[in-house]
């Protein structure tokens, strides 16, 4: 199953892209597991240095700005 | 970018677990695509008319503020008069300027991510690395809410401490929202001094610290840790993106500071048609040696965005308060914020914390007397 992740600290913007994801997700009726990462050294390792973030199946998609929902649903309908 | 912090945010905020698993996450990469030199030319044969368009306005700004002023609501000369002729040419220009200037720099920040920022400061020598790190920290997208992984990112991949605090520093001080009201308001004498001055800061505070040689002041969990993973910056960005991250940045910025601007600029215009000119000469002026420290002292712990505190600068430069001590009280407010240091607690000891401060206060100080001093 496809794996998102959105990396944040748990800033407002962050939890705007958790939702924004979300509502991708369910507008294009698409199945994934979408995990909320907080941990700091997780986000070093993952080589992201401006949140928020979001990676889908690993592969960062955006960082450091809020990504737009039809961004997004085009990620998930590639992947 | 002067996003709203609270600390309350910070609080929620979990804690980096030292030995977490690595996560390997490889960059999008769209390396095959071809650039599109006809993505170039449309949005810039489109965008010449606009800018034309701009200019002509930006230019009729005067003939207009006193058309409407004097034929429109037909004022008679005197204060009320000066004073809504102020406002009516004082906010179409300083909104003008803050499209334009949002837009530029909000293109030329789509050629710089922090990423490729880590890459070109990695492994510097100090001297140059806190000089790139100052000027790159003016350019590249930055929020204060992501100093924390930004901070990890760039220290455990080799790039000093002193030149990771350059651009800490340089980043929310020398802030593009400030420097065009500084223009527009003030003269570009000003504005130049404002960014010439928090550039220095940045590139000598972040060397002092370097100097100090304070890794040991670092939470140890820091260089335990992981290496920050590299990322691949393989995107290539078309033109035609480039410039809706100008749009999207005039929508976000100018959206959010406008009523400041708005505020800003009545209260300069309240000052200019009625408060008696240096109504602040003996609190704040040049004569009085302690207003310098007083004003970083409180403008330390203060927050506020660059747009918030420049009404605050138009009124006490009004009424007669040094430029000297308003340029350190402005520095001192975006510079160092409390909310900025809250967050770094999680990766910097106190010691380190209170240097920081101790060191970008001194360098604000001095900046402060050196103006009070020259002007």
């Amino acid at each position: 199953m496809m794996k998102i992740k959105v990396y944040g600290p748990g800033c407002a913007r962050c939890k705007q892209t958790e939702e924004i994801v979300r509502r991708a997700l369910s507008e294009t009726g698409t199945q994934a597991e979408v995990e909320k990462v907080s941990d700091i050294q997780a986000m070093a390792a993952a080589g992201i240095l401006a949140t928020p973030a979001v990676a889908v199946n690993d592969v960062i998609k955006t960082s450091g700005r809020i990504p737009k929902l039809d961004e997004v649903k085009a990620w998930v309908s590639a992947s | 970018m002067a996003a709203g912090l609270k600390a309350r945010e910070t609080r929620e905020t979990e804690m980096g677990q030292p030995g977490s698993a690595p996560q390997s996450a490889a960059w999008a990469s769209t390396a095959g695509r071809r650039p599109q030199f006809a993505g170039v030319w449309r949005p810039l044969l489109a965008g010449a008319p606009l800018l034309l368009v701009w200019w002509l306005v930006y230019r009729h700004l005067a003939p207009f503020a006193a058309w409407v002023t004097y034929q429109v609501l037909s004022l008679k000369p005197g204060r009320l008069a000066g004073a809504a002729e102020f406002f009516l040419f004082e906010t179409p220009k300083v909104l003008l300027l803050l499209v334009l200037v949002v837009f530029g720099v909000g293109v030329i920040r789509s050629f710089f991510t922090p990423e490729k920022t880590r890459q070109i400061l990695a492994g510097k020598r100090e001297s140059v690395g806190n000089l790139l790190a100052a000027g790159l920290g003016v350019v590249t997208p930055f929020c204060s809410c992501s100093a924390v992984p930004l901070f990890l990112g760039f220290v455990t991949s080799g790039v000093p401490l002193g030149v990771t605090f350059s651009f800490l520093i340089s980043a929310p001080m020398v802030n593009e929202v400030a420097l065009v009201l500084l223009f527009g308001l003030f003269g570009w004498k000003v504005a130049a001094l404002y960014a010439g001055t928090g550039l220095m800061i940045a590139i000598v505070a972040g060397w002092t610290i370097g100097r100090l040689h304070m890794e040991g002041h670092v939470e140890p969990w820091v260089y335990s840790g992981p290496v920050a993973g590299q990322t691949q910056p393989g995107v290539r960005v078309e033109w035609a993106e480039r410039l809706r991250y100008g749009r999207d940045a005039v929508r976000e910025i100018v959206g959010k500071v406008w009523p400041f601007v708005l505020a800003g600029i009545a209260v300069g215009a309240g000052i200019h048609g009625y408060v008696p000119e240096g109504f602040m000469a003996s609190i704040m002026g040049k004569g009085a040696w302690w207003s310098v420290p007083l004003a970083v002292l409180i403008g330390i712990p203060m927050y506020s965005n660059a747009a918030g505190i420049i009404p605050v600068v138009q009124a006490l430069l009004a009424k007669g308060a040094a430029l000297g001590t308003v340029l350190a009280f402005m520095m001192s407010v975006i510079g160092l914020s409390l909310p900025e240091t809250i967050i770094l607690r999680k990766v910097l000891k106190p010691v380190l914390i209170a240097t920081f401060i101790g060191v970008v206060g001194l360098g604000i100080l001095i900046v402060g007397y050196l103006f009070n001093v020259l002007l």
